[in-house]
């Protein structure tokens, strides 16, 4: 059960993304990503609610206990203003990494 | 959002740190309820669904650490590992007291032998400025450090140009008279400046004031607290009492605070002006004081060195017969109080050192066994997800624990073994090292505690840490922990018992070397028999002997009484008592020899002519005095071989004349005898030139008596006493005690007795831990090997063979272990050979007892694992697999 893994540095910024479309789950937030990314990418559970603490921990989320559709207790989490400030800052430095990497990349072919 | 914010979050988080857990457990379950529902709704059994889920999501418990490490406080982990180090000491107590007890030994010695370097050697002497202090004095031609003459000191102080001030302090003696008892107490005569030299404030009253220690001045004194207390009770208005010294009345002026203290002079009870100067300080040639000076700024100790040797030349220009090879000696005053313990107190502390790297040498290997027998937990630890840092951090924590626990014991062993020591050194011995009352636990021990204690829980932790960084987790696992018991353990091990073998040879030739110093030191030949001796000293008050006449009367009356006591076979007087100084010397000039003016420096003694026959010394040629050669006779000297040697080679001195360096008519007398040669110096001194003059000749304000008994010699002592008292109630009677317990207490003996004690404590439990772990060493190897001897036993070796196999692991062990030691310890012993006394540093006897007790003690220790193993079974150690 290989799971394709993140590039390094990018699951913060897949999490703050999936969170711009309302707030969500642990779950919802590992689900989205998959179904998002057509299965290719798998957020293992190992790193994701770590990487929740630590963006709790930063003020880029809030998390919120709530009931589900389905009548369960679940904790959700909600981006902040400074979650969305971060958000920008990490895509345009990922774009600037993939347009270089891209760059390099076309060059050699 | 910032730091601050992030604390205070991460701190709330802290303090609901239940609450935390509680909602991400309740999170992740919802997770994976979750992520079973999608799965059996895909169609798969709630079986496999769980089953599935479970092993996506891996352990809960790592991944609740996981998210727990992200808002936790690094010391949190730490505290984790503290109660896991707890756990793990607990569940093994044998261990953890073995180690704590194995270092608390070691660190006790050290700290202790520590506290005595502190006090000694490493805190400043209780002065003003201390390093600006030095200690000065005349040099002769056989005394690199003797003693200012009085003439001399005024001399030095007008002439020398480096000292701001220079300063004397002289001994004698006091007949102290309080309500009806007359008792002699020591005093110390010092110039008027002596106090303010050291820096020292009174604590009542005045210090003595310039010019109050001239001749004809009032008599005054100052009292140590000491005296104060014991003497005065300790009432403040004891400033301008009088006190009666000598029969005369002495002012207190002042009282010194309790923390002075001066060593050289360590048990003074009364300190009086230099004042009239007294018969020998009438003459330039007499030699009686101890200076100490104060440097001027930027001034160092050899440049005052310098500047004095030229005041000494000049004075020898001026002055060339009793200034003749008359030279300056000076040094900082702390070298000359503590020189002569200083090399004493190191050795104590590098033996001290050594048996700590064994104790934790020790501890080291038993926790490399334990590690060995943890390997699968280790590999357990890992395998879930345990970092190696992680690991290494839990070692290191369990280090430290085991290091602080044994640095606590340590240091309050460390209190008690002070105090015995402290009760091992004799009072006088005390009182002249100085400043043992500084002794105890202080910021310098805590510090050295501190840094002990790091140093070895460093050492501790660095073997699991090597062993992890050896080891593939997979491997240990797969292996089940069994084999790779194997060759780096064993490698490691056996290198460290080496290393504890080595130690302990150095240790134990050390212990043999100074102990084969005490026992030359105590067996020097004395030239006369010291067992069945009582001594007792006797001060006569200023003017009681107005002539020779009286003085013989007393001196006859003294014998008749002392020789009718029962028990006593012979008695005799003299000027100064056998094992104590070369000293009380004189320069003699033989008549009819070249004489160029040379100070024939000698030992000067005045005796009675029972004296020689009661200490049993023996005659050579000639005779001895007899009883009816007084002060109307013509004067007769006794000489001593070393005498006879030194200045009559190839003739027989009796009948030659000696006299003194003018060769003065009535200083004039005939040698009738030779003695052998009386040991008059401390035990490891040499034997000099020494004189025996007629006491019934001659007229001192003190003698000695030595009494030759037929019983213990103890029991005559008071007897001795009361009747000398009894002859007249003015004698001052003192310093009785018996020649055997003068020699023991003396400074040679006890010096070289109390390194031996000491020393050979650490010889034998450097021994002792040492062959313990030779024996853990062994024993660990056949416990791994059980499998193997099994099979060589099945296979039809023989149980010799099985012996033979282990006992020559342990020879190989302890072969090196000696080998090394006696390289080390020959090195060792040339570091301390100015210690030893009658012994070379490589004395072969010494060495090869050393190997001999080593070899045996190890044989012992690995006989009993040899044993074991030649008496496994092959069968069980085969199925124990």
């Amino acid at each position: 059960m290989k799971k394709s893994d993140l590039l390094p540095g990018t699951l913060d910024m897949l999490i703050l993304k999936t969170l711009t479309r309302g707030a969500q789950h642990g779950y919802g937030v590992a689900l989205s990503i998959k179904r998002l990314s057509d299965d290719v990418l798998t957020v293992e559970e190992g790193s994701l609610y770590p990487a929740l603490q630590r963006l709790l921990l930063q003020g880029w989320v809030k998390a919120e206990w709530k009931m589900t559709e389905t009548n369960r207790r679940a904790r959700f989490y909600k981006l902040t203003a400074a979650g969305k400030k971060q958000l920008g800052v990490e895509v345009s430095q990922f774009e600037q990494m993939i347009d270089a990497i891209g760059r390099v990349l076309a060059e050699q072919s | 959002m910032n730091a601050i914010s992030r604390f205070l979050i991460k701190l709330s988080l802290l303090l609901r740190r239940n609450r935390f857990r509680a909602d991400l457990d309740e999170e992740m379950a919802f997770h994976r309820a979750q992520a079973e529902r999608d799965l059996i709704a895909e169609g798969f059994s709630t079986q496999a669904a769980q089953t599935a889920v479970l092993r996506r999501f891996g352990n809960p418990a790592a991944l609740r650490d996981r998210s727990h490490s992200v808002v936790a406080f690094r010391a949190e982990t730490v505290l984790q590992d503290l109660r896991f180090a707890l756990r793990q000491l607990r569940k093994n107590p044998g261990f953890a007291v073995t180690a704590i007890l194995i270092l608390a030994l070691g660190m006790s010695v050290s700290l202790a032998i520590f506290g005595f370097v502190d006090a000694v050697l490493i805190q400043p002497l209780p002065y003003a400025q201390p390093n600006r202090l030095v200690f000065v004095t005349e040099s002769a031609a056989i005394f690199p450090k003797a003693n200012l003459s009085r003439y001399d000191y005024d001399d030095w102080k007008r002439m020398n140009t480096t000292l701001s001030s220079l300063d004397v302090v002289g001994g004698t003696g006091f007949l102290l008279r309080m309500g009806s008892i007359v008792e002699p107490v020591p005093a110390a005569r010092i110039s008027d400046g002596f106090f303010r030299t050291l820096g020292v404030k009174m604590l009542l009253g005045r210090d003595f004031l310039p010019g109050e220690d001239q001749p004809g001045r009032a008599k005054i004194a100052i009292l140590p607290w000491s005296t104060w207390q014991k003497r005065f009770g300790g009432h403040r208005d004891v400033v301008g009492q009088s006190v009666s010294l000598d029969g005369a009345a002495y002012t207190i002026v002042g009282v010194l605070p309790r923390e002075f203290s001066f060593a050289p002079r360590g048990n003074v009870t009364f300190w009086v002006p230099l004042l009239d100067r007294n018969g020998c300080e009438t003459r330039r040639s007499c030699h009686n004081l101890d200076g100490v000076g104060r440097l001027r700024d930027s001034v160092t100790s050899q440049a005052a060195f310098a500047d004095l040797k030229n005041v000494a030349a000049q004075l020898e220009r001026q002055y060339p017969d009793s200034n003749r090879d008359q030279g300056a000696f000076v040094q900082p005053l702390k070298d000359d109080i503590v020189g002569d313990v200083r090399p004493i107190l190191l050795m104590l502390l590098a033996g001290a050192a050594l048996l700590l790297l064994i104790a934790c040498v020790n501890v080291t290997s038993l926790l490399l066994v334990r590690s060995e027998s943890r390997r699968r937990e280790i590999a357990v630890r890992g395998a879930l997800g345990a970092t190696a840092a992680r690991v290494l951090r839990q070692f290191v924590t369990e280090a430290l624990l085991l290091t602080i626990a044994g640095c606590t014991a340590g240091l309050l062993i460390a209190r008690w073994l002070m105090q015995l020591i402290v009760k091992l050194i004799p009072r006088t011995m005390a009182d002249n090292v100085g400043f043992l009352s500084n002794l105890g636990i202080n910021a310098h021990s805590a510090l050295v505690a501190v840094a002990v204690a790091l140093l070895a829980s460093l050492l501790l932790a660095a073997i699991p840490a090597l062993l992890l960084s050896q080891q593939n987790l997979h491997n240990t696992l797969a292996e089940g922990g069994r084999s790779a018991a194997g060759r780096f353990w064993q490698r490691l091990g056996a290198n460290l018992v080496v290393v504890e073998l080595t130690i302990a040879v150095v240790l134990l030739a050390g212990a043999g070397l100074l102990g084969k110093s005490l026992y030359n030191v105590l067996h020097v030949p004395f030239g006369f028999d010291p067992t069945h001796l009582a001594t007792a000293y006797v001060m006569i008050p200023d003017g009681t002997l107005a002539k020779n006449a009286q003085a013989l009367a007393l001196y006859h009356d003294v014998e008749c009484r002392a020789s009718a006591l029962p028990g006593v076979e012979s008695v005799g007087i003299t000027t100064d008592l056998p094992v104590q100084c070369n000293c009380d010397t004189d320069w003699i000039r033989i008549v009819d020899k070249p004489f160029h003016g040379e100070h024939n420096e000698v030992n000067q003694r005045d005796v009675s002519p029972g004296y020689l026959p009661a200490l049993k010394a023996r005659l050579v040629r000639g005779r001895l005095f007899a009883a009816d050669e007084t002060g109307a006779k013509p004067n007769v000297v006794l000489i001593n071989e070393a005498l006879a040697r030194k200045y009559f080679p190839g003739e027989d001195p009796i009948g030659k004349r000696i006299g003194d360096l003018k060769l003065t008519p009535k200083s004039m007398r005939q040698i009738i005898g030779v003695v052998a040669d009386l040991r008059e110096g401390g035990l490891d001194q040499p034997i000099w030139p020494a004189e025996y003059q007629a006491i019934y000749q001659t007229t001192d304000n003190y003698f000695a008596v030595a009494v030759r008994t037929s019983q213990d010699p103890n029991s005559v002592l008071p007897s001795l006493v009361s009747t000398i008292r009894a002859i007249g109630p003015n004698l001052g009677v003192y310093g009785e005690i018996t020649m055997g317990d003068q020699i023991n207490a003396s400074q040679a003996a006890f010096l070289h007795r109390f390194s031996t004690w000491i020393v050979g404590g650490f010889a034998f439990m450097a021994l002792l831990l040492g062959v313990v772990g030779l024996y853990g060493t062994v024993a660990y190897s056949v416990s791994q090997r059980a499998r193997e001897i099994g099979v060589r036993m099945a296979l039809g070796a023989q149980r010799s063979a099985v012996y033979s196999m282990v006992m020559r692991q342990a020879a190989w062990l302890t072969g090196i272990g000696v080998g090394l030691g006696i390289a080390c310890s020959i090195g060792a012993s040339l570091a301390m050979r100015k210690l030893l006394f009658g012994v070379s540093a490589w004395d072969a006897t010494t060495l090869a007892a050393v190997a001999l007790v080593l070899a045996f003690a190890s044989l012992a220790a690995s006989f009993l694992p040899a044993h074991r193993a030649a008496s496994v079974n092959p069968t069980e150690a085969l199925r124990a697999e």
